[in-house]
Parts: structure tokens; C-alpha cells; sequence
């Protein structure tokens, strides 16, 4: 079990993989994503695995300022 | 010949960061009420460079911010709207570079709900770590000008004082402030919160700022799209007339006729 902005979720087999199952494609442009409030460097998403329990935040641009 | 603007900054480019702008008018995109009103806002303010804010990602909810901001060719400024810790806005900032791909960061550090105004102490700190970080901070900050002088001397690419608070469309609460920001700094001033209107964006850029940077006048007008024109002209006009260099101030009045000449009617 992950945490992905605040909602459980079973377990992914890679940042990009997890990327995908939420439909936002492998490496979408405007994404960024945090494991356990560090951010992850895109280059790193491939390889990242997920530990049980890891809170993943994935954020974008929204309307704002 | 030169206008005295020009002298000052060498040119009537718009440079920011080391960007040349098309427009010294920076668009807010907060508060639109769809991407498509966005866009033709976008279009009328002949704005080059777009604000956006950073939150988790709605997967059910997209149709692209950033996609819409590429196909239109501006270019995009994430800001760290909603941080009330510098902890908060750097790890912020962070994530909207890795999401953005761009150094520029429009950096908030908000001190309460109900004024949305600068928490002081937590910008500098903010402005001096991701400083450090290689980031070119552009701080939204209150019209101190000592403050203003201070995140200048930290290394930030541009101050940008509130006029009066985000959204509040009071104008220029203090433009003998405004003034002595813009008369001390030697980077671009960006008056940012405030503008109500085309005619605090003119004022804005009369007092010497080198931008207006405008989200809910335009966003929330009637009419966004003309609002979105008419606040383009007040800086460009503002601009114009800060190099043309107005007349002073005086008490009385100056007859611009001549008093020679008068035909003797008695």
C-alpha cells in the first residue's frame, strides 16, 4: 500500500509505472512528483521504486497567481 | 532621440531574469473561468509570460494548462501561492521547476488568510535558499522599500511590491513607496497585487516600475478579454509617458498662454 496525495493505493512497480496507472502517460511535461517530501528528479522515475507505505505526492500547473 | 526610460535601462526591451518579454504587462492566470477565456486573454494582453500555481494533480481533470500556455508560445512563471513557511515555498519551488523545466520561481510567502500579505523574515529566508539553489527568484513582497533593497541584495532578479493586497483591486496604496523601490533598485520592479483597473497599471509603471504583473482585474472583470486590452494600453501608456517625463506638481496654476500680446478691449 502507497499513499498518492493523501489516497491509498495498491503498490506500483515504478514511479512511471504508477504515472501511467493514474493516466498521465510515462513522463508527462508540467509533473512533478515527491517521495516522502523529497522531489524525484524525472531522470529517476524510471528505476524509482515505491517502499510500503511511501507518500508520493504527483502535482502539475493549475490556474493560479 | 532616447527616451529618459530608455537611458535608465539602456533599452525599451523588457528584460526579466535574463528573458526578453514581448510585453511589460505579466498575466495572472488565476480565476479564469475556462482554459478558452484564458486563452483569448492571453492573446488581447500581448503577455509573453504566464503565472501558474502548483497543486496535486486531478487526473479526471485535465484539458492542459501547460499545453495551452505551449501552443500559445508564452512563456510559463510558477509561483508558490498558499506557502506560509519558507520550508513550504522551497519545496514548492522545487517541484514546480521539476515540473516546468524553467529556474523562474514568483515566490510567495504568505503571513495570514485574511490579508494574504508577505510573511518578511520566511521571504528572505525563501529568497536566499533558492538563491543558493540556482533559481531566479522573483519575490512578491510589500512595498517596503528597505525590504525590497534587502531580497534585491540577496541575489533576486526582480522585487515585485504589492500595490495593495492579491485581489483586492485597491490600486496603489502607497506610491511614494512604489517610487522609492523603483528609484533605489537596480533590477526590474514588477508592481504585483493591487491593480483594480487600467488606470493603476498606468500609475504602476509612471512611478518607474518596468512591469505590472495583473491576475483578478483582469480575470474577474465583466469582460476579461477587454479588460485584458485595456490594462495592455494603461502600460504600455504608463511606460510612454514615465520616458516623456511629466511636469511637476504645483499649487497654482501655470497659464500656458502668453500674457503678451493682449489686445487692449477696455
Amino acid at each position: 500500500m502507497i499513499y498518492v496525495n493523501g489516497d491509498a493505493q495498491d503498490n506500483a512497480p515504478s514511479v512511471t509505472a504508477l504515472l501511467e496507472r493514474l493516466g498521465l502517460g510515462a513522463a508527462p511535461r508540467g509533473v512533478a512528483v515527491a517521495l516522502d517530501g523529497e522531489v524525484l528528479p524525472r531522470a529517476t522515475w524510471g528505476a524509482q521504486t515505491l517502499h510500503d507505505g511511501a507518500r508520493v505526492e504527483v502535482v502539475g500547473a493549475i490556474q493560479g497567481g | 532621440m532616447q527616451s529618459r526610460a530608455a537611458e535608465k535601462t539602456g533599452t525599451t526591451a523588457f528584460v526579466l531574469a535574463g528573458r526578453e518579454l514581448p510585453s511589460r504587462l505579466i498575466l495572472g492566470s488565476g480565476g479564469f473561468t475556462s482554459l478558452e477565456l484564458l486563452a483569448q486573454a492571453v492573446e488581447a494582453s500581448g503577455s509573453g509570460l504566464v503565472t501558474v500555481a502548483i497543486r496535486r494533480i486531478d487526473p479526471a481533470a485535465r484539458g492542459s494548462l501547460v499545453d495551452l500556455l505551449d501552443s500559445l508560445g508564452v512563456a510559463i512563471l510558477p509561483n508558490t501561492a498558499g506557502c506560509y513557511t519558507a520550508r513550504d515555498a522551497i519545496a514548492t519551488a522545487r517541484l514546480a521547476r521539476e515540473a516546468l523545466q524553467t529556474d523562474l520561481i514568483k515566490l510567495e510567502v504568505i503571513g495570514d488568510e485574511r490579508t494574504l500579505l508577505p510573511d518578511a523574515p520566511e521571504l528572505l529566508a525563501a529568497a536566499e535558499q533558492l538563491i543558493a539553489d540556482g533559481f531566479e527568484v522573483l519575490p512578491y513582497t510589500t512595498d517596503d522599500p528597505i525590504l525590497a533593497r534587502r531580497l534585491e541584495d540577496a541575489g533576486c532578479a526582480a522585487v515585485m511590491p504589492l500595490g495593495s493586497p492579491i485581489g483586492s483591486g485597491m490600486g496603489i496604496a502607497n506610491p511614494y513607496n512604489i517610487a522609492l523601490i523603483c528609484e533605489q533598485a537596480s533590477v526590474p520592479v514588477v508592481l504585483d497585487a493591487g491593480v483594480g483597473t487600467a488606470s493603476d497599471a498606468a500609475l504602476a509603471m509612471e512611478l518607474g516600475c518596468s512591469a505590472v504583473l495583473s491576475a483578478s482585474a483582469i480575470s474577474r472583470a465583466e469582460d476579461p478579454v477587454a479588460m485584458a486590452a485595456a490594462i495592455a494600453g494603461a502600460v504600455a501608456a504608463g511606460f510612454a509617458a514615465r520616458g516623456a517625463g511629466r511636469i511637476p506638481r504645483r499649487l497654482y496654476a501655470s497659464a500656458s498662454s502668453p500674457l503678451a500680446g493682449m489686445p487692449d478691449l477696455g
